[in-house]
């Protein structure tokens, strides 16, 4: 039990050991830097080619049908396909196109994406990176794809990339401020901004989530964390049904993979994030600590494929007053609930916080009622 | 209230995934071809073909042109054989279809007063060049009533059956009738033939 | 795409072309739309991308002999184009149609109400985002019509399947059956379907109040079909003019109160179901045995390119399940038509496109395109 759960520190140690026999102590270090990185950039481009398996295979089923099943057994060399294919396809740059821009952007995407992977906790021990400000560092790097996203449409001097790409800007900007927002209460509970913290004080069963502030904050983290990876329904800067066929119109072959491998790394951030500020992380009974992880996490990108099999796609302004009229205060709001929930002792603020929760839901849905759907009637004639 | 909408929504797609796993004979409606492939009805109606009784020398057309005429695309080109002195005979020398031209409408087999042309299910027929491979031939076309009677039971037993009550036999005997005589049958099996 | 720049006062407007290779315009159609930051200003539709000179090879044929061209204009429901044709020259040449071939030709109309209503539905949610799920579900209900249809007419979707006076041929052993069994299941994939939709709040904010189409203007540009009756105004041609049996049946016609997209697509559902009930009751009332044409028909079918209807016109119209589809038919007495003309639904029910689509975004015009519910081969013809 002990052994599997710290499996791969234990390996890592071992490699180490083994080396510090003959070698200085400054290269033992660099060469643990680079066992960490070397595992993340394995890790990070393999989930994602297998991110793109699992939709294909989820939204298929979802529709009754198969995913893909004919390119090796269950499809699983599909995205082995695809990527030969992505390879081996021609780069076109258009010729008017601003070529740094239009050259760094998918660089650019593609870093942030995989730098948040440093500050997970995978398991036990299992942060390449254990800082103490761990979770600002995910949430202010995060942010830096939505330049690298304004520039791959600028980059293509294109009016409908940058019609899309500023509503991508848009949309990426006004979603960040409720995802802080949510995340105050789980800091201010804590008191500690590193992840591995974090995790430590959600041991034993006791997870965020199941705490009446804790199942908000939940849910709103990870809408925004939606809003953010440009995932239906949220998905207005790719939308592939309508005239601005998204930032991305003007890239092909391996500029556009770096795009979408970037899209899907994000999203496994976002739910590996969920699954570690709510959901307790690596913690669970029986199975080792990495599996509990992954299993939380292939859990929300289960959730999030769902979404993209079922919803149809929000309108930008109705997206943006989502956000504004809707996340943000609720999000504000509960940090009340959750200080509330920290100042009052044991048993009693349950029943505080529970009812301070059902106060504030009650008060944002009537504020919100006048701008939701209303229903319809309709007369019969012979 | 806002949200339970789409929470509803999405019970319905998630039952669906499930559904797909515990049940897939309704979860699941791909057939997976070309391993499995769906039968088709008996009526499905695909591109012509010729019929004849027994050897191919007895094929029931008798080059009379009717289904050439009457072809909205103008797909079918018959030329009547002519023997030494230049005289019609009863019979196509070449009586071609281009198959990329058809629309399988099946006015032909609906017109034709002889029960030379029928309606195939053949559906697999790519070929690599449009012009030649898919023009076929009087030879390529030309299949016995065994497989009519096997691709459409139906249709072919009420054809013999009125065939046999007329007394029609094979092509002695239509050389003698005249062409606008007998009227195609409606294939039906309750609709007694309309003789106008 | 060109730009168009006005002087530093005026806002710079954007012209842009949607289509015609696109995944949303439902075939090859072209919107030519004049944009200010996202809103349309004007609206222009371009046409004739998929046109095949239809009316002009009718008139080299003989009236048999368009029965499969009049299939391939509305690709969709191929039944119910068959069905105006056969009306428009049995008009013209005084056939009269059995009663048994009545039933099977108004269970063949309503079932391609169905098949056309339930891809419609479908479509519009392509638009909206929906990524093919309700395609899915819906073609899912779609092929057992479908595969109905291939037992009895030999097609799935270019049937040809009526003749003047009646039809080709009977319904096949078992058809009723699988009537039978469609109707049943289908009220339950209705209720399915809804559950899905319906009440989806992003469906209802994406095509509430998007897209309005008042009274007057819609029976001034002369819409017919579920685009006239969401904007509320009560007119069905099975009602109006009575054609077929459909006084026979009982069955209500919904009208919609505001005339936006949501009012189209729950005008569609509810005249889905309005179609079981139809359905229901042919099940019901069909004789079991009779003719299936008429001896006048018999006789035109005989030797179609030799038929000669004799001299007059005439105009014949059904209610499709797009809108009013006519056919105007001019005959001087030979077999081959003098003068014969369409009227599509489509065709007409797109003119009105800009007047719907001023002011709304470029993503609302998309998505009043689908709820205008067209079909470039009609469109185009």
């Amino acid at each position: 039990m002990e052994a599997s759960d710290t499996i791969f520190v234990a390996f890592k140690k071992a490699i180490l050991g083994f080396l510090q026999g003959f070698l200085p102590d400054w290269t033992v270090v660099i060469v643990s830097i680079l066992i960490s990185i070397t595992a993340i950039a394995i890790f990070g481009p393999v989930t994602m080619m297998y991110l793109t398996w699992l939709e294909r295979k989820v939204v298929g089923r979802i529709q009754n049908r198969y995913g893909p099943n004919r390119v090796g057994i269950f499809g699983l060399l599909q995205p082995i396909a695809d990527g030969v294919k992505m390879l081996t396809k021609e780069d076109i740059v258009p010729q008017a196109a601003d070529k740094v821009t239009h050259f760094l952007a998918p660089v650019i995407v593609v870093i942030p994406a995989l730098l948040v992977f440093s500050v997970l906790p995978f398991g036990k021990g299992m942060a390449a990176v254990n800082l103490n400000v761990g979770l600002l560092f995910f949430l202010a790097i995060s942010t830096m794809s939505t330049i690298a996203i304004f520039m791959g449409s600028w980059g293509s001097r294109n009016k409908f990339s940058l019609l899309g790409g500023m509503r991508a800007v848009a949309q990426m900007v006004s979603y960040e401020i409720p995802m802080v927002m949510s995340v105050v209460p789980v800091i201010l509970v804590t008191g500690s901004l590193s992840t591995v913290s974090i995790v430590e004080a959600q041991l034993g069963g006791k997870w965020f989530v199941f705490t009446p502030w804790g199942f908000f904050a939940a849910i709103v983290f990870f809408l925004c964390g939606v809003a953010e990876v440009n995932r239906t329904p949220f998905d207005l800067p790719e939308g592939e049904s309508e005239i601005i066929a998204g930032f991305h119109t003007e890239y092909s072959g391996m500029k556009f993979a770096l795009f979408y491998m970037a899209e899907f790394m994000s999203a496994f951030a976002i739910s590996g994030l969920t699954a570690t500020l709510f959901f307790g992380g690596w913690d669970g009974p029986f199975l080792p600590s990495w599996v509990w992880f992954l299993i939380k996490a292939y859990a929300m990108i289960f959730i999030m494929i769902w979404f993209r099999g079922t919803l149809p796609r929000l309108r930008v302004d109705q997206l943006m007053g989502f956000a504004w009229k809707l996340l943000l205060p609720f999000a504000l709001l509960n940090i009340f609930v959750a200080a509330l929930w920290q100042l009052l002792p044991a048993p009693k603020n349950l029943i505080v916080a529970g009812a301070a929760e059902a106060v504030v839901l009650v008060v944002i849905f009537v504020a919100a009622r006048k701008d939701s759907p209303q229903k319809r009637t309709y007369i019969f004639a012979d | 209230m806002f949200g339970f909408g789409v929470l509803k929504g999405m019970s319905v797609t998630l039952w669906n995934f499930i559904l797909s796993y515990i049940y897939p004979k309704k979860g699941i409606t791909t057939v997976q071809y070309p391993e499995k492939k769906k039968e088709v009805e008996e009526r499905f109606r695909n591109f012509p073909f010729l019929v004849y009784d027994g050897t191919p020398d007895n094929m029931r057309c008798v080059a009379c042109d009717i289904c050439a005429k009457e072809c909205p695309p103008k797909c079918i080109y018959i030329i009547p054989e002519k023997d030494a002195q230049g005289r019609i005979q009863k019979k196509p020398a070449t009586f071609d279809i281009d198959y990329a031209i058809c629309m399988n409408c099946g006015i032909c087999e609906e017109v034709c007063p002889f029960d030379a042309i029928f309606m195939d299910h053949e559906y697999e027929l790519s070929e690599y060049d449009r012009l030649s491979d898919l023009m076929y031939p009087k030879e390529k076309l030309l299949k016995p009533v065994e497989h009519f009677m096997k691709i459409r039971p139906t249709d072919c037993g009420a054809i013999e059956a009125q065939r046999a009550a007329k007394g029609i036999k094979g092509r002695a005997a239509q050389v003698q009738s005249a062409p606008a005589a007998t009227v195609k049958p409606a294939e039906t099996q309750q609709n007694p033939p309309a003789n106008a | 795409m060109s730009e168009t720049a006005l002087h530093s006062q005026e806002p710079q407007l954007l012209e842009v072309s949607i289509g015609p290779q696109h995944p949303s315009t439902h075939g090859v159609f072209r919107m030519n739309v004049v944009l200010d930051g996202e809103t349309i200003v004007k609206l222009k539709p371009v046409m004739g991308y998929l046109h095949r000179n239809h009316e002009q090879l009718a008139e080299n044929m003989s009236y048999l002999a368009s029965m499969p061209y009049t299939d391939r204009l509305d690709y969709i429901c191929s039944m119910t184009n068959n069905f105006a044709y056969a009306t428009a020259v049995e008009k013209l040449a005084g056939i009269d149609v059995p009663e048994r071939a009545q039933y099977i030709r108004v269970l063949m109309a309503e079932l391609t109400r169905l098949v056309n209503h339930t891809l419609l539905v479908g479509f519009l949610l392509n638009d909206l985002g929906a990524f093919f799920t309700p395609i899915l579900y819906a073609f899912r209900e779609r092929e057992k019509i479908l595969d109905f249809f291939e037992a009895t007419a030999g097609s799935r979707m270019m049937c040809n399947y009526f003749r003047f006076g009646g039809l080709k041929s009977d319904l096949p052993a078992g058809g009723l059956e699988q009537v039978k069994k469609i109707v049943n299941n289908y009220s339950r994939f209705l209720d399915e379907f809804e559950r899905l939709l319906t009440n989806n709040e992003i469906l209802r904010s994406r095509c509430q109040n998007v897209g309005i189409l008042s009274k007057e203007l819609a029976v001034s540009a002369s819409i017919t079909g579920p685009m006239l009756r969401a904007s509320g105004v009560n007119y069905d041609i099975r009602k109006v003019d009575k054609y077929s049996i459909y006084d026979r049946f009982e069955f209500k016609v919904p009208l919609g109160k505001v005339g936006d997209v949501y009012d189209r697509y729950y005008v569609r559902i509810l005249e889905m179901r309005e179609s079981i009930k139809i359905l229901q009751q042919i099940l019901k009332q069909m004789p079991e045995k009779g003719e299936i044409i008429s001896a006048k028909g018999a006789a035109a079918g005989k030797s179609p390119r030799m038929w000669k209807p004799p001299a007059g016109d005439a105009y014949g119209r059904i209610e499709s399940p797009k809108g009013e589809l006519g056919f105007y038919l001019v005959s001087d007495g030979t077999p081959k038509p003098y003068r014969y003309h369409v009227r599509p639904p489509s065709f007409i029910n797109i003119t009105i496109l800009e007047d719907m689509c001023l002011g709304y975004k470029v993503a609302d015009a998309i998505i009043i395109l689908g709820s205008v519910d067209i079909v470039l081969g009609e469109v185009d013809r």
